[in-house]
């Protein structure tokens, strides 16, 4: 109760339409070529190691870490590198990109061998030399996360998959248990954490049950079943739940004493300690209603969003309308069917053009759920009308700079605003204009 | 599979609440007390309230009409606000005198405003003083219930002497005189569990509101009875469950509308023990949607992850 006066943070409740997830992975066709972006994670991108007509195998590293906070790139086919080319990323930037003609005999580099690993150094040369980052989404360099600057107690596995459609993640806990356990005794030992917490959302039942029977003789990993709630998912927000405690605003989680994995990343963790395969191929999600056979797909780095969706098919009838990368809630709607998949890319969403059609927008009614819902304890309506004015000082005061996008208020709003749209632009603003130093 | 795509930001799913479908969980609210108004005080009572409907649903749709805005009578929030002010009127009201109430609720209040969302105070609550106080004798002639046959069919319960010997069950199935919508407790109740179970509203107003009254009262009155009579008289109840939680006139966050509940308790008391007239709650509610945009700055919600600025200095450096 003082919680809710503190703040509402209600949850959505989004719909769980998880068609996909009993559908085992299965390996789609290979695609005739392969375009491996330079930059599939958060910081410096890599530097591209191959030039054109080199032989490449799966597994050979084709890019090496741009900095401290970057990650090694790694061939996900055997084949001939046809360029090495500038690319536009999604998010306007430019980046170098591999693009590999596949030989379809997909024969593993000899140099992929499972690394030695004795003591905290050789992990985390390990970790780095495989180039794994968040699978969730955000795709920050593990290694880096790995090597807290604050003291961690806690290594939190995010299996919550709070998202709408996404199943990928169920499938990874119900198929990889083992390497998951693999990867978190690892991080447990080398890192030198005494606990795990798993915290999976409560609409995956038979998650929680196996992990719990894997887990029964390791009293250190905890499973935690979450609330199915739209948020949950979310970083900050795991980790409230979990633990109790909030990060402070701009910290890393180990601020708050933790370090949260996404489960498929420490799965994946698991798989190259035991094989010294990195992650080059991913399961992605393909769904939607205008997706003919909605299935989860295995698929490597680099293929085209177009090829994805191809061994999925198109329902006979419909019309393509929107494509979305990712979950229904933070997913980015894909304006080019050529887009490579990245290591982080989760999802394919096809939504027919009639589902995709944008709901008439009415004025606001200042009904309030926008905040009663917001994870964070903001107030859209509020920034709505401070933004509109301009106003930075109160822009400010809103704390519009605590927003991440996770679409709740948009989700919940009546009047079919785009509110996470206006936070994001009022939060862009509000930031631009503090670097300026204006308005103090 | 080379078609043109749609591009829009995320999230890409709504969820099935829209305004119209709030209004219209009000409307259903307002079914029972529909009903009641109908049952005690005669059919007139239901012309009351279709008049007062069509003339708020005209008014927004002509004003709008003219004024080149695109039509907002899908919405609903006309038809309610109709609704409302019909309850609050006594079943005696000239129809005229109810339309010109409408052309103030909805042209007045509410567009002159900037329409639906932009009202500074509740569009019927203005409706409702206005001809409180235009046509004071209209809107104090009681018209009494046929079915009423002892005291309480000889005034407003508030009006009557000696309170201790109202009888409860009366005050609650509403049959007294008052206006039409306010008498029945019965209809109200049904209608806020159905406004709570649906969601449209949350408890906090009407059970802040209404609990600090029913608290004043028992310390006042030092009697149980007292305190119940004096929670079921008047406009307290209509007031604190269909007036009182218009979104655009209450605070958005929890502690905000705990509040608000509160002030409306102790500003309805003050009128209605120390004022001049015998009710309170219009003026109450007048008044405190006034203060709402400030009872919203006073009570934001702590952010996750807030942390208090150590110095003054520093703030000033950060903001």
């Amino acid at each position: 109760m003082l919680n809710k006066l503190k703040r509402a943070a209600l949850g959505a409740h989004t719909p769980h339409d998880k068609a996909t997830a009993a559908s085992k992975p299965v390996p789609m066709p290979l695609p005739a070529q392969v375009r491996i972006l330079m930059s599939q994670h958060i910081g410096a991108p890599a530097k591209a190691l191959v030039k054109k007509g080199d032989e490449v195998f799966v597994g050979t590293k084709i890019g090496e870490a741009g900095g401290f906070v970057s990650a090694n790139i790694h061939s996900s086919v055997s084949g001939t590198v046809a360029a090495v080319e500038p690319y536009r990323l999604s998010n306007g930037r430019m980046c170098d990109s591999v693009v590999i003609k596949t030989d379809g005999k997909q024969t593993v580099d000899p140099a992929v061998q499972a690394p030695e690993v004795t003591d905290k150094a050789s992990f985390l040369a390990a970790v780095r030399e495989c180039g794994l980052v968040g699978l969730g989404g955000a795709g920050f360099p593990t290694d880096v996360k790995l090597q807290p600057k604050d003291p961690v107690d806690t290594l939190l596995i995010n299996a919550s998959e709070c998202e709408v459609w996404l199943t990928s993640d169920t499938q990874e806990m119900l198929l990889c248990a083992d390497d998951i356990i693999r990867g978190i005794q690892a991080v447990l030992k080398y890192v030198g954490i005494p606990k795990c917490v798993i915290g999976i959302e409560n609409n995956k039942p038979e998650c929680i049950d196996l992990l719990c029977q894997k887990t029964k003789d390791t009293p250190e990993i905890e499973v935690k079943p979450l609330p199915s709630v739209y948020g949950t998912g979310a970083e900050l927000i795991l980790i409230e739940k979990c633990l109790g405690r909030e990060v402070p605003h701009g910290g890393l989680p180990a601020a708050a004493g933790a370090i949260v994995m996404n489960v498929t990343s420490v799965s994946s963790l698991g798989k190259y300690l035991a094989t010294g395969m990195p992650v080059v191929s991913r399961c992605i999600t393909v769904d939607g209603d205008a997706c003919a056979n909605p299935q989860n797909l295995i698929v490597p780095v680099g293929t085209s969003y177009e090829d994805v969706l191809n061994a999925a098919g198109l329902k006979p009838g419909v019309t393509l309308g929107k494509v979305v990368a990712g979950g229904a809630m933070m997913g980015p709607a894909v304006k080019d069917l050529s887009y490579p998949t990245t290591k982080t890319t989760s999802g394919l969403i096809m939504l027919s053009d009639v589902a995709a059609q944008p709901p008439q927008v009415n004025p606001c009614i200042r009904c309030g759920r926008c905040v009663e819902y917001c994870p964070m304890g903001l107030e859209p309506v509020e920034v709505n009308q401070a933004y509109a004015a301009r106003d930075v000082q109160t822009l400010g005061k809103l704390h519009v700079d605590y927003c991440f996008n996770c679409g709740s208020c948009t989700f919940v709003c009546p009047a079919k605003r785009p509110c996470t749209q206006m936070m994001g632009l009022a939060k862009a603003f509000y930031l631009g204009e503090i670097k300026k130093g204006g308005n103090k | 599979m080379d078609t043109k795509l749609i591009v829009s930001a995320s999230p890409h799913l709504r969820s099935e609440e829209t305004t119209t479908g709030l209004m219209a969980n009000v409307i259903v609210a307002l079914v029972p007390c529909v009903v009641a108004s109908a049952i005690i005080f005669g059919l007139r009572a239901l012309l009351v309230t279709a008049v007062s409907v069509v003339a708020s649903v005209a008014f927004e749709w002509l004003y709008c009409k003219l004024l080149k805005k695109p039509n907002p009578v899908g919405d609903l929030s006309a038809v309610v606000t109709g609704i409302i002010l019909a309850l609050n009127v006594p079943v005696g009201m000239p129809i005229g005198e109810l339309i010109v109430g409408d052309f103030v609720a909805i042209i007045v209040v509410k567009q002159l405003f900037g329409g639906i969302g932009m009202n500074f105070a509740n569009p019927a609550l203005v409706g409702r003083i206005f001809l409180f106080i235009s046509f004071a004798g209209e809107m104090n002639t009681w018209v009494y219930p046929d079915a009423a046959v002892d005291q309480l069919s000889s005034a407003t319960p508030l009006k009557v002497a000696d309170p201790s010997k109202l009888s409860l069950l009366d005050l609650f199935m509403g049959v007294h005189g008052g206006v039409l919508g306010e008498t029945c407790a019965l209809a109200i109740v049904l209608g806020l569990i159905y406004l709570v179970a649906t969601k449209t509203i949350s408890a906090a107003i009407p059970a802040s509101y209404i609990g600090s009254m029913f608290i004043f009262y028992l310390i006042s009155t030092r009697s149980l009875h007292g305190a119940l009579v004096g929670v079921l008289s008047g406009g307290l109840l209509f007031g604190a469950v269909y007036m009182a939680t218009d979104y655009v006139t209450s605070p958005f966050t929890l502690k905000g509308k705990l509040i608000y509940g509160v002030a409306l308790g102790i500003v309805t008391f003050a009128i209605r023990e120390w004022g001049s007239y015998a009710e309170g709650v219009s003026f109450a509610l007048l008044f405190m949607n006034l203060w709402v945009p400030y009872i919203n700055d006073l009570t934001r919600q702590t952010p996750y992850g807030y942390i208090k600025p150590a110095k003054p200095a520093k703030e000033a450096a950060g903001k």
